[in-house]
C-alpha cells in the first residue's frame, strides 16, 4: 500500500531550523568540559625542507601554558601508513602531524601549544621559534607538467578514464570543424564558514568523546582508534551539527590528530580550532591543466572528442578525481580519447570539493561546446540536442533515467532563450553589455550501503537513528519526513538522531548519496517496524486486520487501517499492548544492487542558463539571472532541495568570477588566506536564481528513486557564465576566475 | 570553566561588567580577550559564531549598546558597562523573533553556521530603517558571508519581515 505522503514531496521546513536560528545548535568547538584546555597550532613558514631547531622556552613561560607539542616530544603513534589511511584516503602515505622534522607543505603544523585559556595559547604560539633549512620546492603545476604520470594505484570509488574508443585521431583529422583549446581554473579552498575544530572530552579510563567537524563520525572514529591504538568502543565521535564542509570534512583533518594526541598525553579535555588562514593549509580543489579537442561535421555532430588533463597532487598522496570521463559520457561520439595524469607539487594533498572532477572537467567541455556551436553557427541548445547521448558510451550502459531533454526545454522556456540574438556583443542594457549563455550539468547518482534503526514507542514517539551527517543538506528533515510517512505519525513526534559514531553504520556524507542511502535505510527500518506492528495487530482477538497482509494496510494517524476501509483499524498503542511491548524496534541495512549497477548508469542532469551584464569600461561582471533546470529523480523536499541547488549555483558563481587561491611560487604558499582576499560570493553578488525540478521517474537507481542534489548545482554553472560573458563581450576566457583584468 | 583558567585570567586580568541578554556578568578578562571569545568560551554562549576572527565574515555579529558589531573586533576589556544582545537573547519567552521565524520559513540557511550573524545583522538593519529595497538589503547584508549560498532566501526572509512591519527587535 503506497504511503499517504503527508510529508514526503512537500516543502517541509527544516526540523533543525529552531535550533539553528536560536543558537542552540552546537558545532564541534562548542562543547565544554570542566577540565577543558585550548590548543593553538603553529604553522610552518616554509613549503619544503626541515626543521633544524625549535625553541619553545618562551612559549612555555607564558602563564597558563601547559605544554608545547612538537616533533621532538610527540607521543608515540602508529607506525604504518595503513593506520593513518581513512575511509576516503587516496593511495599514498597520509600526512602525519608532528611526525618528524621534514616539512612537506607550507602551513604544515609544527607545534601545538596547549594552555588553560585560548588567549594564553594564542599568545604563546606566537613565541614558538622555529628554524628551518629550506629545500627547493615547486608549487607551479606548469613547471611539473612534463613529469605527469598515470597513477599506478587507482583511488577506490573513482572511475579511471575509459579505454579510448574508435579512432579519435583519424576522426579529428577528417572532421571539417575543429575546436582546440586549453582550459584552466584556479585552486579553490572549501572555506566552510565553520573553521575545522575538534573538542576532545577526556572521559577517564582512556575513553574519549570527540566533537569533530567532519562529514562522517565513523570515519574519524576509526582513524583515531587506529592511529592511537585505542579500542574503537572507547572512542565516540559526534558531529551532530556541521557548519558546512563541501568536502573539506570528508577526511579527518590534522586538528583532530593534534587534539586527540594532546588529550591522551595530558589526560584532560582539549579543544583545537584552526584559524581561517590555517583553513588554507590542507585540502583544496586541485589545479588542473586541461586540453580539449573536438572534431565535428558541418551540422555540429561530434566526430571526435579528446580531453587530456594534468591534475595537481601532493608529494605524498595520489589524489585522483574523475575530470575527463564526462566528456565521453555527456554527448554521443564514437571516437573518444580521455586521459588523466597527475603531477606532484609541494602542497597538502588536494581533496574532493563539491562535485569533484565534474566541476573541473565539465566547465572545460561546456565552454568547448559553446565554441563549437558558434563555429558551426547553430544555437548552443540545438547543438546539445543534436549530440544527445541516449546511453553511456563510456561504459556501454543504458541510463536508469535521463530527462535532460526536458531540462533544456523547460529551462530555455523559463529563461526566454528563444529571444537571444546569437551574435556576440549584440545585446545591451544602458551602458552594460548583456550576455546569455548556457551549459549542461551532470553528476553521478550514487547509492551506498547504509544502516538505520527505527524505534516506535507505544506513546507514538518515533526515533530514527543512523550515523549519517547533516552538513546543511537537510538530512535531519528528509529522514523525519520519510519516517513520519512510513509509520503514519506526525513529524513533530519523530526524533532523528544522526551525527554520532555509536549509531548504525553509515558512510561519510558526500557524493550526494545521503538522501538515497540513509533515506532508503530509514525506509527499510520503518518497513520492518510496520511488519512487526501488523503482526501484533493481527494477533489481537477478533482483530479487524486478522487476514490483512502488509500491502492491504495503511499506517495513518497512529493507526493501522485496512486500505479502502479506514473504519477497520487497530491503533499502534493497542497493537503494542496486545504484544505486551513498550516499543517496536528494527534495524536494517540497504546496499546497492550489483546487477542493476552492472546494467545501468545513473546520473543527475541539469541545464543552466545564465545572464550576465558587463560594464566594459570597468570590467565589472554581474550575474543577473540564472535558471537551472534539474532532473534528479524524486524530490523529497522541494524547499531544502532548492536550497541545495542554490548553494551549488552560488559556489559556481564564485568559481566563475571570484575564487582563486593564489600561490606565491617563490614562497610556495597561498598568499590570500583570508576572506578579504579570497573572495567568495557575498549577498550583493547574487541576484535572481530560479531552480526548476524537472519531473523524472527512476525506479532503478535506488529504492527511493532520488538521485541527490548536493553537487549538481555547481556543475556547469561556471561554463554557463563564461559562455554568457563571451556572448556579451566577444571575449573567450578559458581560465577561471574571470576577473575584471581578463576583460580589460 | 576550570578554576585554574579563572586563576590565570585573574593573573593579568581586567575586571569588566557586561550585561548580556539582560543578565549582568562580572568577569576578569585578559587584556587581549575579544568579546567573541568571552561570549563563547567564558559565558558559553556559543550561538555567536567565529568564522574568521578578522572582521571579514560577520558570523560573530552581536548588538552592542544598540549597534551591530563584529564581536571578534571588540576588546572585551574596553566595553566595561556595555550591554550585549546575542542570538540567544532574541526570542522572547520562547517565542521566536519574527526574523528567526522568517529564516525558518524561507529556508534562509543550510548548515546554520552563519545564521546567528545573519539574523542579528538583519534585525539591526531593519531597526536602523536603512534597508528598504532588495538592492539595499543585498548591499547592507554583504558583510555576512554564507558559504552555503543561502542569499536569495536570506533576502526573501528579510523582505517578509520588512513587509509585515514586524521590526521591533532589540530588547
Ligand atoms: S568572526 Fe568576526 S567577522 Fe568573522
Ligand atoms: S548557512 Fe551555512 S554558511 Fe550560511
Amino acid at each position: 500500500m503506497p504511503n499517504p505522503e503527508a510529508y514526503v514531496g512537500r516543502p517541509t521546513s527544516r526540523v533543525d531550523g529552531p535550533a539553528k536560528v536560536t543558537g542552540a545548535a552546537r558545532y564541534a568547538a562548542e562543547y565544554f568540559a570542566p577540565d577543558l584546555a585550548y590548543g593553538v597550532v603553529v604553522s610552518s613558514a616554509i613549503a619544503r625542507g626541515r626543521i633544524t631547531a625549535i625553541d619553545t622556552a618562551a612559549a612555555l613561560a607564558v602563564p597558563g601554558v601547559i605544554h608545547v607539542f612538537t616533533h621532538e616530544n610527540r607521543p608515540r603513534t602508529a607506525w604504518l601508513d595503513y593506520n593513518y589511511r581513512d575511509e576516503v584516503a587516496p593511495p599514498g602515505s597520509p600526512f602525519r602531524p608532528l611526525h618528524g622534522p621534514e616539512i612537506q607543505f607550507s602551513g604544515q603544523p609544527v607545534a601545538l601549544v596547549v594552555a588553560e585559556s585560548f588567549e594564553a595559547a594564542g599568545y604563546a604560539a606566537s613565541l614558538v621559534k622555529v628554524e628551518y633549512e629550506a629545500a627547493g620546492h615547486v608549487t607551479d603545476l606548469e613547471v611539473k607538467r612534463h613529469e605527469a604520470y598515470v597513477p599506478k594505484k587507482k583511488r577506490a570509488g573513482v572511475k579511471p578514464p575509459p579505454e579510448p574508443r574508435g579512432d579519435p585521431e583519424g576522426a579529428f583529422g577528417a572532421a571539417p570543424v575543429h575546436v582546440d583549446g586549453d582550459y584552466t581554473h584556479a585552486i579553490e579552498h572549501h572555506n566552510p564558514m565553520e573553521p575545522h575544530a575538534s573538542t576532545v572530552v577526556w572521559e577517564g579510563d582512556g575513553k574519549l568523546t570527540i566533537y569533530d567537524k567532519v562529514q562522517g563520525s565513523q570515519n574519524s572514529q576509526k582513524y583515531v582508534a587506529s592511529v592511537f591504538g585505542l579500542n574503537a568502543d572507547d572512542v565516540r565521535v559526534v558531529n551532530a551539527y556541521v557548519g558546512g564542509a563541501f568536502g573539506s570534512g570528508l577526511r579527518p583533518q590534522y586538528q583532530l590528530f593534534l587534539a586527540v594526541m594532546a588529550a591522551l598525553e595530558l589526560k584532560r579535555s582539549v579543544r583545537v580550532v584552526l584559524t581561517r588562514d590555517q583553513m588554507f593549509t590542507f585540502t583544496h580543489r586541485p589545479h588542473a591543466l586541461q586540453t580539449i579537442r573536438l572534431g565535428a561535421d558541418e551540422e555540429g555532430r561530434l566526430m571526435s572528442v579528446r580531453h587530456d588533463v594534468v591534475q595537481s597532487t601532493s608529494q605524498f598522496e595520489d589524489y585522483q578525481e574523475n575530470i575527463v570521463n564526462w566528456s565521453g559520457l555527456m554527448y554521443r561520439c564514437d571516437n573518444v580519447a580521455l586521459t588523466h595524469k597527475l603531477a606532484q607539487i609541494d602542497t597538502y594533498t588536494p581533496g574532493d570539493m563539491r562535485a569533484p572532477g565534474a566541476t573541473t572537467g565539465v566547465f572545460a567541455l561546456e565552454i568547448a561546446m559553446d565554441e563549437l556551436a558558434e563555429r558551426v553557427g547553430i544555437d548552443p541548445v540545438e547543438l546539445r540536442l543534436r549530440n544527445y547521448a541516449e546511453k553511456d558510451q563510456d561504459e556501454n550502459k543504458e541510463f536508469t533515467s535521463k530527462e535532460l531533454r526536458e531540462c533544456y526545454r523547460i529551462g530555455a522556456e523559463r529563461f526566454g532563450w528563444s529571444r537571444r540574438n546569437p551574435a556576440p556583443r549584440s545585446m545591451r542594457d544602458g551602458r552594460e553589455l548583456v550576455g546569455w549563455g548556457m551549459a549542461t550539468g551532470c553528476w553521478e547518482a550514487y547509492f551506498q550501503k547504509t544502516s538505520a534503526r527505527a524505534r516506535l514507542a507505544a506513546g507514538g514517539e518515533l526515533e530514527i537513528a543512523t550515523a549519517s551527517s547533516d552538513i546543511g543538506t537537510g538530512t535531519y528533515t528528509i529522514l523525519a519526513q520519510l519516517a513520519a510517512d512510513d509509520l503514519g505519525v506526525p513529524i513533530e513526534r519523530v526524533a532523528v538522531r544522526i551525527g554520532d559514531s555509536s549509531l548504525p553504520a553509515s558512510p561519510i556524507e558526500g557524493g550526494s548519496w545521503t538522501a538515497a542511502s540513509a533515506g532508503a535505510a530509514v525506509q527499510a527500518a520503518c518497513g520492518a517496524v510496520r511488519e512487526k506492528l501488523l503482526g501484533l495487530a493481527r494477533s489481537i482477538d477478533g482483530s479487524p486486520l486478522a487476514n490483512a497482509g502488509i500491502e492491504h494496510v495503511a499506517f495513518r494517524d497512529g493507526r493501522i487501517e485496512l486500505a479502502g476501509d479506514p473504519e477497520r483499524f487497530v491503533t499502534l498503542a493497542d497493537a503494542m499492548q496486545a504484544g505486551g511491548v513498550e516499543h517496536v524496534e528494527a534495524e536494517e541495512t540497504v546496499s546497492p544492487d550489483i546487477l542493476t549497477s552492472m546494467r545501468y548508469s545513473m546520473y543527475t542532469h541539469s541545464a543552466i542558463f545564465a545572464e550576465v551584464k558587463v560594464d566594459e569600461e570597468l570590467g565589472i561582471i554581474r550575474v543577473t539571472r540564472i535558471v537551472n533546470a534539474v532532473a534528479a529523480g524524486r524530490i523529497l523536499n522541494p524547499k531544502t532541495a532548492r536550497s541545495q541547488v542554490l548553494g551549488g549555483i552560488v559556489m559556481g558563481v564564485g568559481m566563475a568570477l571570484e575564487e582563486e587561491s593564489m600561490l606565491d611560487h617563490n614562497l610556495g604558499r597561498f598568499m590570500n588566506h583570508n576572506f578579504a582576499e579570497y573572495h567568495v560570493p557575498v549577498n550583493a553578488d547574487i541576484h535572481d536564481i530560479d531552480v526548476i525540478f524537472v519531473p523524472e521517474h527512476d525506479d532503478k537507481a535506488n529504492p527511493l528513486g532520488v538521485k541527490g542534489l548536493g553537487e549538481i548545482g555547481i556543475v556547469g554553472t561556471a561554463a554557463a557564465i563564461a559562455n554568457a560573458i563571451y556572448h556579451a563581450t566577444g571575449k573567450r576566457i578559458r581560465a577561471l576566475p574571470i576577473t575584471p583584468d581578463k576583460l580589460l | 570553566m576550570s578554576p585554574s583558567q579563572e586563576a590565570s585570567a585573574d593573573a593579568a586580568g581586567i575586571p569588566v561588567t557586561l550585561t548580556v541578554n539582560g543578565t549582568t556578568h562580572r568577569l576578569t578578562v585578559q587584556p587581549t580577550a575579544v568579546l567573541l571569545d568571552v561570549l563563547r568560551e567564558r559565558l558559553q554562549l556559543t550561538g555567536t559564531k567565529k568564522g574568521c576572527d578578522h572582521g571579514q565574515c560577520g558570523a560573530c555579529t552581536v548588538i552592542l549598546d544598540g549597534r551591530r558589531v563584529n564581536s571578534c573586533m571588540v576588546l572585551a576589556a574596553m566595553k566595561d558597562g556595555s550591554s550585549v544582545t546575542t542570538i540567544e537573547g532574541l526570542a522572547e519567552d520562547g517565542r521566536l523573533h519574527p526574523m528567526q521565524q522568517a529564516f525558518i520559513e524561507h529556508d534562509a540557511f543550510q548548515c546554520g553556521y552563519c545564521t546567528p550573524g545573519q539574523i542579528m545583522s538583519a534585525v539591526a538593519l531593519l531597526e536602523e530603517g536603512r534597508a528598504n529595497t532588495v538592492e539595499e538589503i543585498r548591499e547592507y547584508m554583504s558583510g555576512n558571508l554564507c558559504r552555503c549560498g543561502a542569499y536569495v532566501n536570506i533576502v526573501a526572509a528579510i523582505q517578509q519581515v520588512l513587509a509585515t512591519g514586524r521590526r521591533s527587535a532589540t530588547p
